[in-house]
């Protein structure tokens, strides 16, 4: 059984929710990323998602985009994200580890040289923003192969059809989009969310991590209410841009929101 | 080619390349506008619109005109310019935004967004909503807005609001990505007009059928004209849809040959350049896989041209399979040969190119000296250059 669904099981086994935060690789600088890593599971997260930098994050709002142009300004680059993860295992051999990005740079590595390199750095789960079930399948069947989750997104406009699609291709979990716009957008509305989960449910046994518009602790317990796990990716970063000239700071401020995000969800589970 | 052309397939690829490479939010809208677009293709009522549209407000057929002191001079083939820039609004733009703007109505669109390089796209764009009575948003790169500032103050005239993209490298690449994040974000009510040959499926395809009205009037007006089919056709290439509506309708004719000018800009061995065709590799960029500018770790590399049209990382999917397959040929421009075609065309002819255009003029001028004179060349000329009049006159120091 993979690292993904071990996780995912045993918090269903005590009621809680997987708290998955996002963070880019490399930013703000290459060195900052593997301890933040260890520091954010000390915090209390169950799953990672480390972006992989692209110079052109179309599915992403202001602040992400900008840490994939902090962590490129440093050369970062897919290959050196992948030592990254193969950084952090060496002393964490339990956290699931997520490859968030975009498909271009995994085209430039070659699908089969991304699967082995992946495999070597033992990553748990792939989610390429841009590559939809349809033009995927060969990535796909390289990283299951590798017993390499792939994950794949939903969104509030998706429909059945879609739905069933992604629980057949899909393992792991399925990141769902909890509102229309891109990464960091506005505020999201529980009713909706509850409603488009019960869609989802009905075609999937899959855990439902959700993401997009969870800023704090309170979201991040209503949010945990409705889904299997709760993605923040924007407001972590929000806390290393506010903090690029003390980013010991930076690193505190991720730790204690993750920290307040834990115990609020943890609460509402008791 | 002896069989009849027929890409793309149904999921929009022409062999390896096009496809629909979208994050799972865009995916509906996507296919509600391919069905959409599947639905009224053939509608003869929809098709009855067009047409009237493209002669009533457009104003085609556009010339073929006989350059004929520019074929002397250059003492080669007969050169014969489609007059694109004789459109409403002065370029070929207009034709594919009149016809995305009646598929937005059709489909009940009361909000249109578009991005924009030179600008050209974006007061097409403006210029259908205004007609048509629907919002328009334009994304435009912050470098692209100051250097061509009179096309923002004639999409402000029309009523649309013109947002500067701060991001990335602030041209053209940076406005696609933000207008993806607003169509993401508005779907319901949103129609994203596309201004070339590239995008997730169905836009490669679509584009190219709206903008293929070049090729079909400039294939009768050749055929008229001289009784015979062209040898050559010649077209610039950013993205590529002037070039791909220009050759669309002759892939069948295997005699003529097509030919696409991309901007090297300093030169395509400095890297300052926008030539993905010549110097690129193939990648995944803005929904479908073509030809990039990126580098070994497949990062998008910051593109340089003269001409902000041209000024673009990737090019249509089509065009990089007409490359594969060696149906087309791809050549490059630098910024000083565009000059040199710009300057050529207005003197010889009395015709002002857009920068972009000059691409194909300056081609034009290393092409024809080594053809007979018994030969016949269409050359595109997909825009007019008073758009330009700023930065030519900047460079020869002359303050307007």
């Amino acid at each position: 059984m993979s690292r993904l669904a071990t996780t995912f099981e045993e918090l269903a086994k005590t009621g809680r929710k997987a708290l998955i935060p996002f963070i880019t690789a490399g930013d703000p600088n290459p060195e900052f990323t593997v301890p933040m890593l260890h520091a954010m599971v000390e915090a209390g997260v169950d799953v990672i998602e480390l972006g992989i930098p692209f110079s052109d994050p179309m599915a992403d709002g202001p602040v992400i985009q900008r840490a994939s142009e902090r962590a490129l300004a440093h050369k970062m680059s897919l290959k050196r994200t992948l030592a990254i993860a193969m950084e952090f295992r060496k002393t964490n051999q339990h956290t699931p580890l997520v490859l968030m990005g975009y498909l271009n740079p995994i085209e430039a590595m070659g699908y089969e040289d991304f699967a082995n390199a992946a495999q070597r750095a033992e990553i748990d789960g792939v989610l390429t923003v841009d590559l939809p079930p349809e033009e995927g399948q060969e990535c796909r069947e390289l990283l299951k192969a590798r017993d390499i989750d792939s994950i794949f997104l939903l969104a509030p406009n998706s429909s059945d059809e879609r739905i069933i699609k992604m629980d057949e291709i899909g393992s792991g979990y399925i990141y769902y989009v909890s509102l229309k716009g891109v990464t960091g957008a506005g505020h999201l509305n529980t009713d909706d969310v509850e409603t488009k989960l019960k869609q989802i449910r009905a075609h999937t046994g899959l855990p439902i991590g959700i993401g997009f518009g969870v800023k704090d602790a309170e979201t991040a317990k209503i949010v945990s209410g409705l889904g299997d796990g709760v993605v923040v990716g924007s407001a972590l970063i929000s806390k290393i841009e506010a903090n690029l000239d003390d980013l010991d700071r930076a690193k505190y401020e991720i730790c204690d929101l993750l920290t307040s995000m834990r115990q609020a969800m943890d609460e509402r589970s008791v | 080619m002896t069989e009849k052309y027929n890409m793309p397939d149904e999921r929009g690829h022409f062999g390896p390349y096009g496809g629909m490479f979208v994050a799972e939010t865009l995916m509906p809208a996507i296919q509600e506008l391919n069905a959409a677009y599947q639905q009224y293709l053939h509608d003869p009522e929809f098709i009855a619109e067009l047409d009237a549209d493209l002669q009533y407000y457009v104003g085609r057929p556009s010339p073929l005109y006989y350059a004929e002191r520019w074929s002397r001079e250059l003492g080669g083939a007969q050169i014969y310019l489609k007059r694109e820039d004789l459109n409403h609004t002065g370029s070929h733009k207009i034709n594919n935004t009149v016809g995305q703007a009646l598929l937005a109505k059709r489909m009940g669109k009361t909000r249109i967004i578009a991005e924009t390089g030179a600008g050209q796209h974006g007061v097409a764009t403006a210029t259908v909503a205004a007609r048509l009575g629907l919002e328009c948003v334009v994304y435009m790169g912050a470098v692209d807005v100051a250097r061509q500032s009179l096309n923002v103050y004639r999409m402000k005239l029309l009523g649309a609001t013109v947002v500067a993209v701060e991001s990335g490298s602030k041209t053209l690449k940076d406005a696609l990505n933000e207008a993806l994040r607003d169509w993401v974000t508005n779907v319901d009510n949103t129609f994203y007009i596309i201004g070339t040959v590239a995008g997730p499926h169905p836009y490669p395809a679509m584009v190219r059928d709206f903008q293929s009205i070049i090729g079909r009037e400039a294939k009768q007006q050749c055929l008229a004209a001289t009784g015979r089919l062209p040898d050559a056709l010649l077209a610039c290439v950013g993205g590529g849809s002037n070039a791909m509506g220009l050759f669309y309708p002759f892939l069948n004719d295997s005699s003529v040959k097509l030919i696409g000018v991309e901007a090297a800009g300093d030169g395509v061995e400095t890297g300052r350049h926008s030539a993905p065709l010549c110097a690129g590799r193939p990648g995944v960029l803005h929904g479908n896989r073509t030809y990039l500018m990126a580098d070994d770790d497949g990062e998008i590399i910051e593109t340089h041209s003269i001409s902000a049209g041209l000024d673009y990382p990737g090019v249509g999917p089509e065009h990089a399979w007409l490359k594969d397959t060696g149906r087309a040929q791809y050549v490059n421009i630098t910024d000083n040969e565009a000059l040199d075609g710009f300057y050529a065309l207005t003197r010889m002819e009395g015709i002002i190119p857009a920068l972009e255009s000059s691409h194909a003029m300056a081609y034009t001028m290393k092409l024809a000296p080594m053809m007979g004179k018994d030969e016949i060349i269409i050359v595109n000329l997909s825009g007019r250059g008073d758009k330009d009049m700023q930065t030519m006159a900047k460079r020869e120091g002359i303050e307007l």
